[in-house]
């Protein structure tokens, strides 16, 4: 059976994605312009002169090219948060989804009640004591919060409890295979999908935190992309300061750089994000 | 003869080695658990910790720092600038949400009917925001809506109308609702959107039978689908709304006059402990504002709960 499809509900929901879109749409007609053009011009219509190139090289040299300083140091963290959350994730997933062990309710309690602890909250404290562990600066200051998340724990066990069949877990210890090899070699491979759903909600989260990143690091050579645009767009709106290169273009122009990787990886990894969102919405 | 005695020896030894099993199962599951428990020791149970320990000293000119008993809370119930920040998210969080949720229920309900023509197409684009850093989002809406290049500026001007100030003190509220409500709209609507695709096809046949149309059945059946999920993220906009810093933070650039060191409680306790020097305190207001997260997101389970229990 054809379900007709409606003029109404089409061109309602059609308005409402364009709402969705405009910012998108005007940073990205933005970034082609320079300064001048910025305020001369309409904010959706392009400029006369194609400013995009020069906005990106710009970027590269102003200040040193500290802008794809904070690119690197984004990607760095990231990465290594986001895989190693959900590695993590994926072992104590695994474990409280296939064993029977002491403590394991008090264990899975604490989780889901720290699902609730509001990150933000953590960070006054968090600093503090990273001041006394001499943390403060650090890339290690950033990365290591980004690799606790409850959450994925909590998705990677649901995820395999269906994924990965006892039997095989069985058969691979009457054969002799010790833990490790069958968690890695076995278990993991199966649970692929789950991890790979962590990973892009850990990566969301690490490449986009800010609160975190703007107390634990006070140089700028170590800011993600978050906290140097933020500061970026201060200096741009401190009214007063005269500053030599106008920035407002490269707020724009790096904001739709900081933005480009995410949006793409979305775009092609659409099947974990709708099958993880799924899991962990549907299955509470 | 040797048969029941092989019986009785393999049920007595699988009662001795239940025990002994369970412990090497532990012993393996807390290997397997063990970076988990770290990490979550060192950057969750630990800072939780601190925090309350803290709370509860004061640093003094004379003396160092001293134990104050509960003179921190104390203060942070009396304190007005707190109290206007938390009005303000509580504010938020009563006009906000319900307006986010229920554009995504909505727009989760048309994908879900079939009748919304390019739905794949709307489903991944009300999505996208969430990827968007709520630095980068709040920068965006805050030059759009801004004086400088603003573009709603320009439109209105376009109509010979003044634009209203967007980022005034009157609708700056409104202007950060705008912001989160664009960047979390598309997520909860996926968490809707799953909830109605796992409703079985016979419940909708049998509904066709018994003559049910459209909105009947979206009333009927799929309004009541979406309550666990609906549950769970009213639970997540309880701690978003409370812990609002982001976006208000990136504004105060563009309007300092307005958005003020108190105006949400996670930005006074910002303020306090990185420019005031008043770590104590506002550890006592991060500890306040966690505690009435849970109270808040509990009261909120209790009642759709009960909602549930009449169905």
């Amino acid at each position: 059976m054809r379900i007709r499809k409606s003029p109404v509900l089409t061109i309602l929901f059609w308005m409402l994605l364009a709402y969705f879109m405009l910012p998108l749409v005007w940073l990205l007609v933005n970034s082609t312009k320079s300064n001048e053009e910025l305020f001369t011009t309409f904010g959706l219509a392009f400029p006369n002169t194609f400013a995009f190139f020069d906005n990106v090289a710009q970027l590269a040299t102003y200040q040193d090219g500290i802008f794809f300083r904070w690119f690197g140091n984004t990607i760095l963290y990231a990465v290594v948060g986001a895989g190693g959350a959900a590695l993590i994730a994926a072992m104590g997933g695994y474990a409280l989804a296939k064993f029977d062990f002491f403590g394991k309710r008090g264990v899975v309690a604490s989780i889901l009640g720290a699902t609730a602890v509001p990150g933000t909250a953590l960070a006054v404290p968090t600093y503090m004591l990273f001041t006394q562990w001499g943390l403060i600066n650090t890339e290690a200051a950033v990365i290591l919060p980004a690799l606790a998340s409850p959450f994925g724990l909590f998705l990677m066990m649901v995820y395999a409890q269906d994924a990965v069949p006892e039997s095989m877990i069985e058969a691979a210890r009457i054969d002799g295979a010790r833990e490790w090899r069958i968690f890695f070699t076995i278990a993991f491979r199966l649970m692929v999908p789950g991890f790979v759903t962590v990973l892009l909600f850990q990566l969301v989260a690490t490449w986009n935190n800010y609160f975190l990143p703007l107390i634990v690091l006070n140089e700028s050579d170590k800011f993600p992309l978050t906290v140097g645009l933020s500061l970026w767009n201060k200096l741009a709106n401190a009214g007063g300061v005269s500053v030599v290169q106008p920035l407002y273009p490269l707020v724009i122009t790096g904001s739709l750089l900081a933005v480009l990787p995410l949006i793409v990886a979305f775009i092609f990894l659409q099947r974990y994000w709708q099958s993880g969102i799924a899991a962990g919405g549907v299955k509470q | 003869m040797t048969a029941p005695t092989a019986l009785v020896d393999v049920a007595a030894s699988t009662r001795r080695r239940r025990p002994s099993a369970k412990l090497r199962a532990s012993r393996i599951a807390y290997a397997f658990l063990l970076p988990f428990i770290v990490v979550f020791t060192l950057t969750i149970v630990v800072p939780l910790g601190y925090a309350l320990v803290i709370s509860f000293f004061k640093k003094q000119l004379i003396g160092g720092t001293v134990f104050v008993g509960i003179d921190n809370y104390v203060r942070a119930l009396g304190d007005t600038l707190l109290h206007d920040g938390v009005l303000r998210v509580l504010l938020f969080f009563v006009v906000q949400v319900p307006i986010m949720l229920l554009i995504a229920v909505l727009a989760a309900l048309a994908i879900d009917s079939g009748r919304l023509a390019g739905s794949r197409i709307v489903r991944i684009g009300l999505f996208l925001p969430y990827a968007v850093p709520a630095v980068v989002a709040a920068l965006m809406w805050g030059y759009i809506f801004g004086g400088r290049f603003g573009l709603a500026g320009q439109v209105f001007g376009f109509f010979g109308v003044p634009a209203p100030d967007f980022l005034g003190p009157g609708l700056m509220l409104g202007s950060v609702g705008n912001i989160v409500t664009w960047s979390f709209v598309g997520y909860n609507m996926l968490i809707f959107y799953a909830a109605l695709r796992s409703i079985p096809e016979e419940v909708y046949e049998a509904a066709a039978i018994d003559g049910a149309g459209e909105f009947r059945k979206a009333w009927s059946i799929k309004l009541p689908a979406l309550r666990p999920a609906l549950t769970l993220a009213l639970i997540f906009s309880v701690i978003g709304s409370l812990q609002l810093f982001n976006e208000p933070s990136i504004l105060q650039a563009l309007r300092p006059s307005v958005i003020t060191t108190n105006y949400t409680p996670n930005l006074y306790a910002y303020s306090l402990s990185f420019m005031g020097g008043q770590t104590n305190y506002a550890a006592a207001i991060a500890v306040l504002l966690g505690g009435l997260t849970v109270v808040i997101a509990y009261v909120v389970q209790l009642g759709v709960a009960r909602r549930d229990r009449f169905v």
